[in-house]
């Protein structure tokens, strides 16, 4: 039809010219890569961490072990547990998206989202114990306990409070595409925010498999 | 070009798998702390918990199907950290 218009109207090329559509890709290696670099700058910040524990658990070992002996080994194995099963489901939630199985990844989001939160409260429960106890940086029994005492659980603060942190922003982004694959926005042809939050997901678990044995599990 | 690495899709019971072994590593890690093995427990821990984030990055991190670049540069980020870590600790127990 247009053709016959064409024919009668305007010149062919003209006509052609104005109905040309611009193909935009995407570069989903460039997104991806983009991601990664972001969480390269994550690994230094928490490894420079680790490294300030390492360099202050030679010197004080033996206060090490004691504050180690304080916390909870088991709220902490619960904790592991909880982010190592949320880690599966986001990685599960992509899979059924790139399967275009909405519903299977709306649920197993919702399950990774309530895994973050049980996470959170657990470390809420955990560190009201250890306030009620006078353990907290400045409090007076750490005072009396030492520097050694007060470095480890200064660290202790520190670093699972960054984390903890880190897991407020990963549950925000893990919601932020729930919504996302309700509206339509994120689909078997598109999912880059998702695999994103997925990657920055699994980057705080990752993080937490070495808060685990540092802090816990030191004898 | 990435096409072959965008469309491998690990299986659900791929996955199930590898968090088994995250859990069951988990479980070791605990019970081999309560013994005590002196120096050796530290060790011990770190590198269960290196097994476990190497699961971690090639399965749910898919690394293991990602492109070359991606890759090389996880393991030289991995590369620097190890290098501050020693740098650091070749200067601590010299003083």
């Amino acid at each position: 039809m247009i053709l016959r218009k064409s024919r009668t109207n305007a010149p062919l090329s003209l006509k052609v010219q104005s109905k040309a559509v611009v193909k935009t890709s995407i570069d989903k290696q460039g997104v991806k890569l983009g991601m990664w670099l972001f969480l390269y700058t994550e690994i230094m910040l928490f490894g420079g961490m680790f490294v300030l524990y390492a360099a202050y658990y030679t010197r004080y070992t033996s206060d090490f072990i004691e504050g180690g002996k304080i916390l909870d080994l088991w709220m902490g194995t619960l904790n592991t547990v909880i982010l190592l099963s949320s880690s599966f489901t986001v990685a599960a939630a992509i899979m059924a998206i790139r399967r275009s199985s909405k519903k299977t990844a709306l649920v197993l989001l919702a399950i990774s989202i309530f895994f973050g939160l049980l996470f959170l409260f657990n470390k809420y429960v955990e560190w009201g114990h250890k306030f009620e106890a006078d353990i907290y940086p400045g409090s007076s029994t750490l005072e009396a306990a030492g520097y050694g005492s007060s470095m480890f659980f200064g660290l202790y603060y520190v670093i699972t409070g960054l984390h903890g942190l880190h897991i407020v922003i990963g549950v925000t982004l893990l919601s932020i595409s729930f919504v996302f694959i309700l509206m339509g926005r994120i689909h078997a042809e598109r999912f880059a925010i998702l695999e994103n939050s997925g990657l920055y997901w699994h980057l705080v678990d990752l993080i937490w498999i070495f808060i685990f044995p540092l802090f816990y599990l030191i004898l | 070009m990435d096409d072959g690495h965008q469309n491998h899709v690990l299986s659900y019971s791929k996955l199930a798998l590898v968090l088994g072994i995250l859990i069951g590593l988990t479980s070791i890690t605990v019970i081999v702390s309560r013994i005590d093995l002196g120096v050796l427990n530290i060790w011990i821990a770190i590198m269960i918990a290196a097994i476990k984030s190497s699961f971690v990055l090639l399965f749910f991190m898919h690394l293991k199907y990602e492109s070359k670049l991606v890759r090389i540069s996880v393991v030289g980020t991995i590369g620097c950290l190890t290098m501050l870590i020693g740098f650091i600790f070749w200067d601590i127990s010299f003083r």
